[in-house]
């Protein structure tokens, strides 16, 4: 009998294997496109070294937020309510900012009811890698409309779409949101590459991932069905991502790429497919995705992209240390300066 | 010129020396809360105990607003219902406000008003306000700002107040800005000089001095809640402003810029962040708390109910959180301005499905600190929403207080693991009953050592925060959080006993305090009847409330609601005591009166 050496199982910089970042095993419908986007952050987190404690990874509810529960076990987790992880994440950003923060929404839970924080959780710059599922409807509340859905898109027994969509993107971009993307979870190639590079981003990152219902909104009428999807998609770029710990030159075609250097000193860089792109110009890019959508046509890629921009805990002028763990003896103050306040208010 | 009530029986009342009330009428916007709290605080630094009570519209500027200032010798701090010095400047409601006095009370009005003609019972005092601030104030321009000064001069000559202790008090209510200082000091002496040589001397009201106010402040709740938040180390705060809420986290946010920088980068060691809504406010609060922050916020009515779904999971997730609801008068939008305890019942409850919190009910501005300070250890000991129910009245009127003493207490951060003490732990689950008090040990988000990670969420869980639909696991975590909430009991504040140890007993909370401290003493002397009182102070209720009502015949439940939701709380807990509950109910959005709480006790006993 011959035994075949079983390959060493690889791991990253931190010792850990892929199985690490792994959580429970899902729950959702076979096929469904938030599992697939799941997979990419259990590679994306490995690949970029996330050491697990220090991750909180957030949600509100609906399918799209169970995924938490499927990634980073050894993370923390935070179910919370409907729409509402945007203000729970802020929260725990400002309790402490050594935290790296990942949301996992739905459209339904960030376009409907959590529209509202959302908005504000850009205007804020929140430390957060933000992901809408985007399905179009309403999962687990069986297969309603959401506010991303397609005008002329029907539900599986037939009813229309007549209202005009949101598109988290160009309403991200209209905030100045400083880092926008979205992708699509039949395309994990890229969805890797925008994760990874989302990681490595310091203020909010949002990415909006086309991500089939299988079970209430996959049937050909439906623009968020996998194939209409797999049809509709343009690629804007060819994107390529060259984390902090490598130090690889990478060859690029003169006049052909970008590349934008990102604040933990990993470098993403773009080669335009078909027509020249300016991640750089947000009122140019918002044009672009208006015009293509009227087209029947999605854009997938990063859109918008700009380093530098002050985040909450610059707006907030607090200290670096975590406020969760500060000492006592540094937040509370002493006997004299009661002494002193009750003296003002004799 | 004043002139002399014409009745014999409207000067009947004697010479009222150290016990009168006064109130002015004027309009919102108009400046006059400067010239109001300069004529309470001189009578207070002439050591005469005093409160001063704004009544104010929920408008911005121009409708018509009251200030009521009662000194008395004993101490007594509830509104009195009756007025004694009238002060009229406003012509929109000068006919209901003569109308509304008593005979024999002096009434001090802007003379073109004409007011002399409506009633002969009073002691009219025409002031030609607008001449004597001409002569005063060299600027016409200011002439408006400085105008309600002239009657805290005419007031004080006509009361006998000391004009080097008006002038200290206006110092000290424009803090140091010379030029304001010099123009309303002018303002005051016209209208003292003005007094003393036209009006008639009045003998029926009286201010002399005493030493009842040494050493004493002026507050109110608001700030006395901030000062007990800051003294908490509160690390994070989310609000949305709403009346009458607004000024604890303004006020922190001005405290906490002188005392809560980091000496060597000048930066905050709190963060105060507006939200968008008081949604996002309660979600600020639920996942700061969870991540490990002194977290809070401070809202009234309408705020809790929108925060009631982030309540809800905190309760049942188990995040610590500070909620502050300085009850305005609801319901819905309500009155604005106008104070209630009508929130007990939102607050005890607040959320679907079993929710119980634990709930603080400050009655003095010491305990408005105290209660606030305290609310922190107990969010973090028991990891759950505490709420301090506050309202209007202690919130933001100007209330005498002894100073606060320095809160010595090390912070309870409660059952936290850390990495050392998670390798300790063999067994660790995040919902487990280790210690069988209910509480279940935590780990804050960050903590290394690889085995302290859990999931949070809202739905069921079992004892290592696994998603658990199973029925005896879900009972099992209701009744262990009722049994934490009982554990609280321990903790909280105790209520208060006071009395002989009569039949007869009162209980109370909150602002309605000193109506009843007052309504006990006009009991006895007036009425014959002693009277035991217990004020609460905390839910969950200890067993001290219990005995109280059992030891006694009868219990007349004190509150500001028209339906009694104490009383119904206490029902609740205690339902073989129910029919020994008599409500006293006041719910007309002004601060309850000693009155109110004598006739209705009288009414039935009669
Ligand atoms: C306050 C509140 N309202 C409604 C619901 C019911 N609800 C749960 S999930 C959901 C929609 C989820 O849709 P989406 O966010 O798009 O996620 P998906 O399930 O499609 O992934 C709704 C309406 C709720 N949980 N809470
Ligand atoms: S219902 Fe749709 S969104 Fe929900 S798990 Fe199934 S496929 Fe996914």
């Amino acid at each position: 009998m011959t035994t075949s050496a079983t390959a060493p199982v690889p791991t990253n910089q931190l010792g850990l294997t892929k199985q690490d970042y792994v959580g429970a095993k899902s729950t959702l419908c076979p096929g469904c496109g938030h599992d697939a986007i799941t997979a990419q952050i259990i590679q994306a987190a490995w690949e970029m070294n996330l050491e697990p404690h220090r991750v909180a990874k957030l949600s509100g509810i609906g399918c799209s937020s169970k995924t938490p529960t499927y990634f980073m076990s050894q993370a923390w987790g935070f179910n919370s309510v409907h729409g509402r992880a945007a203000a729970v994440c802020t929260g725990a950003a400002l309790a402490n900012r050594s935290l790296l923060n990942i949301v996992a929404s739905g459209d339904g839970d960030s376009m409907s009811i959590g529209m509202g924080q959302l908005v504000h959780m850009i205007r804020r710059n929140v430390p957060v890698v933000y992901i809408i599922e985007d399905n179009g409807v309403y999962g687990l509340t069986k297969g309603q409309f959401s506010a991303t859905a397609d005008v002329g898109s029907t539900l599986k027994h037939g009813d229309v779409n007549e209202i005009q969509p949101i598109d988290p993107c160009t309403l991200a971009m209209e905030l100045g949101c400083g880092f926008v993307a979205r992708s699509f979870s039949g395309n994990p190639k890229q969805l890797g590459t925008i994760l990874k590079a989302a990681l490595a981003y310091e203020g909010t990152a949002l990415i909006d991932v086309i991500s089939p219902c299988v079970t209430f909104n996959n049937h050909d009428s439906s623009t968020k069905s996998y194939k209409n999807a797999k049809d509709r998609e343009i690629p804007l770029q060819e994107l390529g991502f060259i984390p902090y710990y490598d130090h690889e030159e990478m060859e690029l075609d003169a006049g052909q790429a970008m590349e934008v250097g990102l604040p933990d000193g990993s470098r993403l860089t773009f080669r335009s497919v078909g027509k020249d792109f300016d991640v750089t110009d947000r009122l140019k890019a918002m044009k672009e995705i208006h015009e293509a959508h009227a087209r029947g046509e999605f854009l997938t890629g990063i859109f918008h992209i700009e380093t530098g921009k002050p985040i909450l805990h610059d707006y907030t002028h607090t200290v670096e240390e975590p406020l969760a763990t500060i000492a006592q003896d540094k937040v509370k103050p002493g006997r004299e300066v009661l002494e002193a306040c009750m003296r003002e208010l004799m | 010129m004043l002139t002399q009530p014409s009745t014999s029986e409207c000067v009947g009342g004697g010479t009222l020396v150290n016990d009168f009330s006064i109130e002015v009428a004027t309009v919102n916007g108009s400046g006059s809360q400067t010239a109001n709290t300069v004529l309470m605080r001189t009578i207070f630094q002439m050591g005469v105990p005093v409160t001063g009570k704004n009544l104010f519209p929920s408008n911005i500027a121009g409708l018509p607003t009251w200030f009521q200032i009662r000194a008395n010798h004993r101490g007594y701090k509830a509104r009195k219902a009756g007025i004694d010095l009238m002060i009229c400047m406003n012509p929109e409601t000068a006919k209901e406000d003569v109308a509304k006095v008593a005979p024999g009370t002096v009434l001090i009005y802007d003379e073109p008003l004409k007011l002399s003609d409506l009633r002969n019972d009073l002691a009219f005092c025409a002031v030609p306000f607008q001449k004597l601030v001409a002569a005063s104030c060299p600027e016409p321009k200011l002439h408006k700002l400085v105008k309600n000064m002239v009657y805290v001069g005419v007031a004080a000559q006509m009361i006998g107040l000391d004009m080097d202790e008006v002038k200290r008090a206006i110092a000290k209510q424009l803090d140091g800005k010379q030029k304001a200082i010099d123009l309303n000091q002018a303002a005051v002496q016209a209208g003292f000089d003005w007094a003393q040589a036209e009006a008639p001397r009045q003998t029926r009201l009286r201010i002399e001095r005493l030493d009842r106010t040494q050493g004493q402040i002026i507050i109110d709740g608001n700030t006395a809640c901030a000062l007990g938040a800051m003294f908490a180390g509160v690390t994070v705060v989310a609000w949305y402003p709403i009346t009458p809420s607004s000024s604890v986290v303004e006020q922190l946010i001005d405290y906490s810029k002188e005392h809560r920088r980091d000496p060597e980068t000048g930066r905050l060691n709190v963060a105060i962040v507006q939200m968008e809504d008081e949604i996002a406010s309660a979600g600020v609060v639920v996942g700061a708390g969870w991540a490990g922050a002194r977290a809070m916020t401070a809202t009234s009515g309408p705020g809790i109910s929108l925060m009631s779904e982030f309540i809800g999971l905190g309760y049942f997730a188990e995040c610590p959180g500070v909620f502050v609801n300085v009850t305005r008068m609801g319901p819905s939008t309500g009155l604005p301005t106008r104070t209630s305890q009508g929130d007990v019942e939102l607050c005890a409850k607040c959320s679907h499905g079993d929710t119980l919190h634990i709930c603080l009910y400050p009655g003095t501005m010491e305990e408005c600190f105290q209660f606030t300070y305290q609310a922190f250890d107990l969010a973090e000991r028991f990891q759950t929403p505490v709420f301090v129910v506050s309202d209007l009245d202690l919130g933001m009127q100007n209330w005498a207080s002894e100073p606060f003493a320095y809160p010595e207490s090390r912070y309870d951060r409660g059952k936290v693991l850390d990495e050392a003490g998670l390798k300790a732990v063999v067994d660790w689950g995040r919902y487990k009953d280790v210690d069988g008090d209910g509480i279940c040990y935590r780990t804050l988000p960050g903590t290394p050592g690889g085995k302290g990670a859990y999931f949070t969420r809202g739905t069921g869980h079992n004892p290592y925060a696994l998603y658990s639909e199973k029925p005896d696991e879900f009972k099992a975590t209701v009744d262990r959080l009722k049994r934490k909430f009982m554990t609280a009991r321990d903790y909280v504040p105790k209520p208060l006993l006071t009395g002989p140890g009569v039949s007869r007993g009162i209980l109370a909370y909150g602002s309605s305090d000193p109506a009843v401290a007052e309504a006990r003493d006009i009991l006895v002397e007036q009425h014959g009847k002693e009277t035991d009182y217990l004020r609460v102070r905390a839910l969950p209720f200890t067993p001290e409330l219990e005995a109280f009502i059992e030891g006694h015949e009868v219990v007349y439940v004190v509150e500001q609601n028209r339906d009694g939701q104490m009383a119904g709380l206490i029902r609740e807990f205690y339902p073989q005591w129910a029919t020994k509950l008599r409500k006293v109910l006041h719910y007309d959005s002004t601060a309850i009166t000693a009155q109110t709480v004598v006739d209705q006790i009288n009414a039935f006993e009669a």
